[in-house]
This record gives structure tokens, sequence and C-alpha cells, in this order.
């Protein structure tokens, strides 16, 4: 990995010179437990009260990945996520509301309930322009948001999120290729949670990890610790100014694990249960929680009531989802075209 | 004041005449830049307009329609060139899966003003990989908006509609007429999506024809009419979306129908149009609705066998013999 910058994980003692203050990273925390506990919650939605079905694919264990690098971003930076998108949009800031509403289907939700959970995510109003469920295909789109950005000379970069099972489609060759060609301003970054579907990403990709692949392209590439928020914090923080600055693409590896199946039906019986223990221990809710209040930014008094206030909200989420109605089906001839 | 022109030139004319209008128009596609695309249809664009508007990229069709769509999500005009309609599979994704869903599968939140140009090469000794006529198959994909010009006016004026329109737009051109002359208006104009034009009148029949083989039609009803059959020519222009009034009630004045494309018969859009008639007109037919189309192999590269394998005006001639 010569190329390649690598990132671990952070201790406790330099968590004082990451430039956040003891009130960012609460909130930090907070969006991950958000992501944690709504996703807790649609599983149980699925599974067990059997109110949602259809496909619907867990960010459980990457939270550190979305909060990390969305915090390194501003609000006019755009987004571009994929069918696993709960965990971006809920640290983009979109409502839990309208989320669990497009999971069960509403006009109330992010797409009214046309896009469903695998496109939930896009939503314009929090700058996520498209999140897609064919994998791999947003790595072109976004080197053409990022295009139509460069064109306007704009400030704002785009930031697009895939996961290793990209990287071994074709539009991620093109796609970052011709970013790279280009010179577009975006931010790559790969969540390798080791599994494409069943996987693993050793019998996937040919090479030991995709950050030096993209360093091929003549990236500047990270290999960054996924399950440590301050890493992926520290690591996106410099990589957004390299994309600003100079307006070329810039890739990150976040190595996770993806704690649940594929999909939430997928019980994933095919991962060695040494390989799933090991990462539970190293889950990155837990592990963040527990060194802000080893730090002292927190107590486990709070931690506790920061976490029954959330579980709250994800309650009011469901509730309000529930109730909510479903677009009249005559309405959706109006949402095919913009001008007939 | 109009002048005669080819219809390569009438393409370039609208896109520099749209470049100068909207500075959020932009080209791009494999060697549109600094020779002008193989068939010249950008030529001189970099010249007038730049490097920053008129990209040459790699050969990454997934990437160039992908491209097109985020550069449409955030507010410019891209209009994307692939070279060959057959080149189009490798960013079919981007086009079917995410151009035409994207609007609606966000309840509205998008529009998405791309166009994606390419050019079908049936009739210039391409062989099978390079002469697909594979229109037909977007018929089937709501949310894209498909054209298809037969001669220089129409090329002109649809293609700076197509530019303006707020929806994804496939521009498929014809090769063979790339060379083709016609009379363009030398002041502004524009050609709306979604209107057939009836390239002849007449009262014995109805030969609907789209792209290339309209110029087939033609000369088959002029060799009708020296049998005394007088037959009206539609050229539909957009097949989506696909002007039905003009076409059905051409079919309620002459009682008699014939379909032409270049496509594949099975599944052309030729049985669309069929198809329709039936349902909407079926007490105007006075006999069989007669398609004229390839038949169902790839095209042959010989010459002579490329040319027996093509519609014809006097195929076209043969089938309104049989129903009149």
């Amino acid at each position: 990995m010569s190329d390649v910058i690598v990132v671990g994980e952070t201790s406790v003692d330099e968590y004082c010179d990451v430039g956040l203050t003891p009130r960012e990273m609460v909130d930090m925390l907070k969006q991950m437990l958000e992501i944690r506990r709504f996703e807790e919650r649609v599983e149980r939605l699925f599974l067990v009260e059997g109110e949602l079905i259809g496909p619907c694919h867990l960010y459980l264990g990457q939270e550190a990945i979305a909060v990390g690098v969305i915090k390194a971003l501003t609000n006019e930076d755009i987004v571009v996520s994929t069918y696993r998108g709960h965990g971006h949009a809920l640290a983009r800031g979109v409502s839990m509301e309208m989320l669990m509403g497009e999971l069960y289907g509403r006009e109330i939700g992010t797409c009214k309930g046309l896009g469903g959970s695998m496109h939930s995510a896009m939503y314009v109003k929090k700058n996520i322009l498209m999140a897609t469920a064919i994998v791999g295909s947003g790595i072109p789109i976004a080197a053409g948001i990022a295009l139509g950005l460069k064109y306007k000379n704009s400030d704002n970069i785009v930031t697009c999120f895939f996961g290793d099972g990209a990287a071994t489609t074709g539009a991620f060759h093109e796609g970052i290729n011709m970013a790279a060609v280009l010179k577009l301003p975006v931010l790559y970054v790969c969540e390798n949670n080791q599994y494409a579907y069943s996987l693993p990403f050793s019998k996937s990709f040919a090479a030991g990890n995709v950050a030096e692949f993209a360093s091929g392209y003549g990236l500047r590439s990270y290999f960054v610790y996924g399950n440590d928020v301050i890493s992926v914090y520290r690591a996106s923080r410099e990589a957004v100014e390299e994309v600003r600055k100079h307006k070329s693409p810039v890739f990150i590896e976040c190595r996770t694990y993806r704690q649940k199946g594929h999909g939430v039906y997928d019980r994933a019986l095919y991962r060695p249960k040494e390989e799933v223990d090991e990462w539970l221990r190293n889950d990155p809710v837990m592990k963040f929680s527990r060194r802000l209040v080893e730090l002292g930014v927190l107590t486990e008094e709070e931690l506790k009531n920061i976490d029954e206030d959330v579980k709250e909200k994800v309650e009011k989420a469901v509730e309000i989802a529930r109730k909510a109605k479903v677009l009249e089906f005559g309405e959706l001839f109006k949402y095919l075209y913009s001008s007939r | 004041m109009s002048r005669m022109i080819t219809y390569a030139e009438a393409l370039n004319e609208a896109l520099r005449e749209e470049m100068r209008r909207d500075e959020n128009v932009i080209v791009f596609g494999e060697d549109v830049a600094v020779i002008g695309g193989a068939y010249r249809v950008t030529k001189g664009l970099l010249e007038e307009f730049g490097s920053r508007r008129v990209l040459d990229t790699p050969i990454s069709e997934a990437a160039i329609v992908g491209m097109a769509v985020g550069a449409a999500l955030i507010g410019l005009r891209p209009v994307a060139e692939i070279m060959y309609l057959d080149f189009l599979t490798l960013g079919m994704d981007q086009l079917v899966t995410h151009a035409a869903k994207a609007r609606f599968m966000s309840g509205g939140q998008v529009k998405l003003p791309l166009v994606v140009r390419t050019q079908y090469s049936l009739g210039r000794v391409h062989a099978s990989q390079h002469s697909q006529f594979l229109a037909p198959w977007f018929l089937n994909v709501p949310g894209l908006k498909v054209v298809l010009p037969s001669t220089p006016y129409d090329a002109k004026g649809l293609l700076k509609s197509s530019i303006r329109d707020d929806d994804p737009v496939l521009f498929i051109e014809s090769g063979v007429l790339y060379s083709t002359k016609g009379q363009v208006p030398a002041d502004e104009y524009l050609v709306p999506l979604g209107r057939a034009d009836v390239k002849k009148t007449g009262d014995d029949v109805t030969i609907v024809a789209v792209s290339r083989t309209v110029i087939e039609a033609l000369k088959a009803a002029e060799k009708l009419m020296e049998e005394g059959i007088n037959a009206e020519v539609i050229d539909p222009r957009t097949i989506n979306p696909m002007d039905w009034d003009t076409i059905l009630n051409s079919v309620r004045k002459t009682n008699r129908l014939v379909v032409v494309d270049d496509g594949h018969k099975t599944g052309s859009i030729s049985a669309e149009i069929a198809a329709k008639v039936v349902e909407e007109a079926f007490d105007s037919l006075e006999g069989p609705i007669i398609r004229v189309n390839s038949p169902d192999i790839p095209v042959p590269s010989s010459q002579p066998l490329e040319k027996t394998f093509m519609v014809s005006a006097e195929k076209i001639v043969e089938a309104v013999l049989k129903i009149i």
C-alpha cells in the first residue's frame, strides 16, 4: 500500500487534537445512536411485527462512516447515496418521520412512497441527489454532478458512497477513471463492509484493498479504520479539503463490517461466527460512547438519557408513518415527466 | 429564407444555436471535441465554445450516460453523444434505470434535462454489431422521450426542442441520412416533441414510417401514384410521446394501414402502432394491417445481402398492393 494513506484507530488521547468540541462529539454520537435505533426498529418492523415488506438493507455496524464523513461536509455539498442509505439520510438530517414514512410507502415519505427503502435517502432538500439501487451506478452519476459543480465554479463538492461490491462493477472503473481524467471534485467513499451479499471481499476482489486500486487511477487514496468515527472524520476532513482545493477526486476506503445480512431477510449464516463476534466486539457505537464516557465528555446517565430520547423519537416516527396516508394512484402519472 | 443543408449540418446548427442561447448546454462523448464527432455532427463546437463546454471522454458508455444524469441533476443541460446505437447497450443502466426513473421514484423531486444523441448505421455495410435499430426497446421505457428525425428540417427543430425539454430524451439519428440534403430555414424554429408530420397527404392508404424508412415510404408513395393509388405518409417523428391522434385520424380517413420501420419485425415499433390502431380504430379498417420490417435475423455485412435485408420502397409498394 505504498501510495495509500493509512488512518488507523484514534486513541482517546488524540481526541482533543482533532478539533471537535465536546458538544460536537456528543452530537455525532447522538446521530450514530439515531441510526442504530432506527435500524433496529426497522428490522423488528420487518421480522417481528411484519408491518414492512420489500427489500431493505440495514446500516447496522457502519454508523461511524455516514456520521464521520458527513460531519466533514458542508450542508451545500452534494451526497450520492445507495440502497443501504438510511444512515446517510439520518446523518444528513433527514427527518425520521419522512424516512420511516418512505419505508411504509406513505405520501409523507422522502419520495412520497414511490421509492421505498432503497431510494429513501434521496432527498433533494438535504442535497442528497440520488440513492441508487444498482450497485456501482452512483459512481459515474457523482462524476456528472461534480462536472456541473466545477462548470459553475462552485466550491461545493460531491460525496459518493458505495460498498465493496461496487468496486467490481464496470461503472466503478469507468466512473473513477472519468472523474480522474476530467479532474472532477468528488470524494469517493467505499464502505467496505466485507461482503457483497454472500461473497466475502477476499473472493470478490483480486487486489487486497480498494484504496490501492483507486490510487492506481491517480487518486489520492485513504485506507481508514471505519469503525472509529473520529478516524473516519479525520481522514474525511483532510480528503474534503483536498477535493475542494484541487478540484480533483479523492478516494477513501473505510474498512468496516456489515453486522447483519445483505438484506433484512438474509440471516447471513455464510459468515464465520468468530469473524462476526470479533467485529461485534468492535462495534462503532459502543466504542465511541465508551470513549466519550472515558474522556469525561459524557456521563453514563447522560448517555442513557440520550439513548432513551432517541428511542422515543424512533417510536414517534413509527406512529406517524403508520397513520400517514398513501398517495392516490391517479397522482402517479404526474411524477413521470416534467413536461409533456 | 431557407437553404439546402445536410441532415448532419442541420444537427450541428441546432447544437450551436442552443449552446449560444443557453450557457447550461454542454456536449460530451467519444471524439466529439477535437475531431468534431465520428460523423462530424459536433464539428467546430470545440473551436466556438471551448473545452469547458465540449469534452472528449474515454470509451466509457456507462460513465458517459451516467455523467449526463449527474450533470442534469445539478442543473446543466448535457448533450451526450453515443457513437453508435449499438454502444448504448453499455450505457443502458444509466439511461433506462436511472435517467428514466429518477424523477418518478423520487416523487418528482428532480428533473433530468438531458439528451443522449446517437445514430444507427443500417445501410452502411457495418455488420451486425454496428447496425442495430434498437429504437423499439425504448417504447417500453416510460420516463424517456424518444426522437427519430427523418429530414434535415426535423433534425434541427427536434434537436433544439429536445435540448430545451426538461425530461431525458433519446435522440436517434440515422447514419445513412447524414449526407441527405433538405430545405432548412435560416431563421430560428422549433419542431415540438410529440407531434407527427404528414409528409404527404392521400386518401387510399396510410403509411406510417419512422426515421430512414420515411424516405423509402415517400418513394413508394410516388410509385403508387403511377398506379393511381394516393397514399398518405405519416412520420411520427417521436415514438414517445407518440402522436396517436394524427395516426388514428388518418386511418379513419383511408381505412388501410401499412406500418414501416427499420427494426426486426417481432416487437417492432410497427407492431405497437398496429396494436393501437386495432384497439382504437378497428371499425375503420377495411383490410389487414401490414408491417414492413427487417427480418428476424441480424444484419449481414455483404452489401447486396444487406440491401435485400433492409426495408425498401419496393417492399412498401408490395405491402400496399396486398391490401388494396
